[in-house]
């Protein structure tokens, strides 16, 4: 599903450069749920932005479903990103001004589909999360639990071959973060390939396999016993 | 490509901020507002200066003749000068390639009758050319032809008014006239734009007058139009030679001011075309400077709102937002704003120009107002304006990082 041979990234600072990403070799395959975990300057966020195409490496290969992802024009990179991921973010990231089902509709809007077609689907995906009566609301109105559902809503519409979540809970209290874990478990379990940056223990352990960073390289990578989050909600 | 879900967007973006939109339209409307205002009154006094001549072809040139004030060659000052068909024909010889049309004129006042009713009027006798130097409009009949001219016939030509006064609300055309005596047909009725005066005229061809007063060949004045090919100098020159030879031919002194008169309607008319065009010029500066700042001013709003809402693009990039759909966000906002707002300023102006337009009519500004191919032109400008304002923030958008945009801060 994913392949990623020798990856190096650096940043220039000032006259010198930061050296991020020394050399990772990342292997995930469809169905996987991986927590990607480090301490901040770890370089955990960067290699998560690589692979959602937001940046772009300076060496290696990075292969997802079979596409090469290199030298990508801004078009084509859009076009991809909007095909092959799903983002999630800490801060939600939802559009302010839209409601919950126009900001779930949005990717497929950039997918060319028809109005009528795009809120159909976003309201079944709404629903999935369990958002339907709040369809209308802007997201000044929902909470952070419901803001998170509303992106991960966003996130499936387009029903993407990968998902990417950045702290997804790292703006939640502890009992939101069990809940959006479980759903996030359960997306899992129906087959959706999941990678996730975090930063806390307890949210690494409800993944499938953990794989730490330190100074731009891979300490560790094991597979690991999946907590349910459905034990403490 | 009309896409309707583009603009679903667009009016989503603007109405979430009603403020930011208005004050941006707001600099946008004021300088289409004080531009339409501008070329309104510029074009009212255009039109003051344009009626002062409507009356008569731009292109005229009129010669007169009078008494000599100075002595020349031996001869005497206080000489007469008499103007004859002779000179018409010798300047229709002399200059053809350059005169468009010649009329001779005689004026006469005439004590003019139809069955009781009876009036004065100013009475002309005239070549056919006459017509278009004076651009007399026939209403009914015609005009004085070649062949009246030809056989001195006892025909005239009446204005409106003269047929209003003395045949009352019958026709006159075909009944006879009665001119101190002399009955004349009236072959045609015709109007004018230079006022009441000029349609309580009547036209009799140059040789019947003659004839008839005083049976010689003697002119009052020769009226002709030069060659519209010529510009303006070389016109301004024309009159010149004109009034050299002339003064030539009857020896008179080059210096004489009075014995020929030669009044050439091109100095003035040059005159007030430099006027109009130096304030075409700067009402186009005035106008276009303030267009810019309006656009500036868009621009820098814009510039704003791309700051504003750099998250906003970050996130739509991340979910697969083409940098085209970015760019045309932006800039069909802009465009759209421009020209809304620039319309409510154009018609607003025009209201005012319509509102003030009688107000201004004692300063010499007539009918003050914008034409349609102006506002056409205003329009598409607005447009160009709205993408030139937009352009550069949106390419900014467009260029943004969603990595960057998304960073948590």
């Amino acid at each position: 599903m994913l392949t990623i041979k020798k990856l190096h990234k650096s940043y220039p600072i000032g006259d010198s450069s930061l050296h991020v990403l020394k050399g990772i070799d990342l292997q995930v395959e469809e169905g996987e749920m991986v927590a990607i975990m480090g301490s901040s300057g770890s370089g955990k966020s960067t290699l998560l932005n690589i692979i959602g195409m937001l940046d772009e490496a300076d060496e290696g290969e990075y292969i997802l479903d079979g596409v090469p992802i290199k030298n990508l024009t801004e078009k084509k990179a859009a076009i991809y990103r909007n095909k092959f991921l799903g983002f999630i973010f800490q801060s939600f990231n939802l559009i302010s001004y839209k409601n919950a089902l126009e900001n779930v509709a949005l990717p497929l809007y950039y997918q060319g589909q028809k109005r009528k077609d795009r809120l159909e689907k976003a309201l079944f995906h709404l629903e999935k999360v369990g958002l339907k009566e709040w369809a209308h609301h802007l997201p000044n109105e929902l909470s952070g639990g419901q803001k998170q559902r509303v992106a991960i809503a966003r996130a499936l519409a387009a029903n993407p071959k990968l998902l990417l979540a950045d702290e997804p809970t790292g703006a939640l209290d502890t009992k939101t973060s069990h809940e959006i874990m479980d759903f996030i478990q359960s997306l899992n379990d129906e087959g959706k390939t999941i990678l996730m940056v975090t930063h806390e223990e307890d949210i690494a352990s409800m993944c499938k396999r953990i794989v730490r960073l330190k100074d731009g390289v891979i300490m560790e990578d094991t597979f690991v016993e999946q907590v349910r989050a459905s034990q403490y909600v | 490509m009309f896409d309707i879900d583009l603009w679903r967007e667009i009016f989503q973006s603007i109405n979430k901020n009603r403020t930011r939109s208005l004050l941006s339209g707001f600099t946008v409307a004021f300088a289409i507002l004080l531009f339409v205002i501008l070329f309104g009154i510029a074009n009212g006094l255009k039109n003051t200066f344009a009626e002062a001549f409507v009356d008569d072809a731009a292109n005229s040139i009129f010669i007169n003749a009078g008494m000599t004030t100075k002595a020349y060659k031996g001869l005497q000052s206080g000489r007469r000068i008499q103007l004859k068909n002779e000179d018409q024909n010798f300047i229709e010889d002399e200059y053809g390639n350059k005169v468009q049309y010649i009329t001779s004129r005689i004026y006469k006042n005439v004590n003019a009758s139809f069955r009781n009713e009876k009036n004065s009027y100013n009475l002309r006798a005239v070549n056919p050319d006459h017509q278009f130097l004076e651009k007399t409009m026939i209403r009914d009949g015609r005009y004085i032809n070649q062949l009246d001219i030809d056989n001195k016939s006892k025909v005239v030509v009446i204005g409106r008014l003269v047929e209003e006064d003395l045949f009352l609300k019958t026709t006159a055309l075909g009944k006879y006239i009665n001119l101190s005596g002399i009955p004349y047909k009236v072959v045609g009725i015709f109007t004018d734009d230079g006022g009441d005066n000029e349609e309580r005229m009547i036209y009799m061809p140059v040789s019947t007058a003659q004839q008839i007063y005083g049976n010689n060949d003697y002119i009052d004045q020769i009226n002709l139009g030069y060659n519209p090919e010529l510009d303006y100098d070389q016109a301004i020159n024309f009159g010149r030679q004109l009034e050299n030879k002339l003064k030539e031919r009857f020896t008179v002194s080059p210096k004489d001011q009075r014995a020929i008169r030669v009044r050439n309607m091109a100095e003035g008319t040059k005159q007030v075309g430099m006027m109009t065009f130096g304030l075409t010029v700067i009402i186009i500066v005035i106008g276009f400077g303030t267009l810019i700042a309006g656009v500036v001013g868009i621009s820098n709003i814009m510039i704003f709102i791309v700051k504003e809402r750099t998250k906003e693009i970050g996130i739509r990039k991340a979910l697969g937002a083409s940098p085209r759909s970015i760019v045309s966000i932006i800039l069909i906002e802009s465009i759209l704003i421009t020209a809304i707002a620039g319309y409510v300023g154009l018609l607003i102006g025009v209201g005012v120009l319509e509102f003030v337009g009688p107000i201004l009519e004692p300063y010499f500004i007539k009918d003050p107002g914008v034409s349609t191919s102006l506002v056409v032109s205003a329009t598409i400008t607005l447009i160009i304006a709205g993408s030139i304002a937009g352009y550069l923030p949106a390419k900014k958008a467009s260029k943004i990082k969603p990595i960057v945009a998304l960073r948590n801060d």
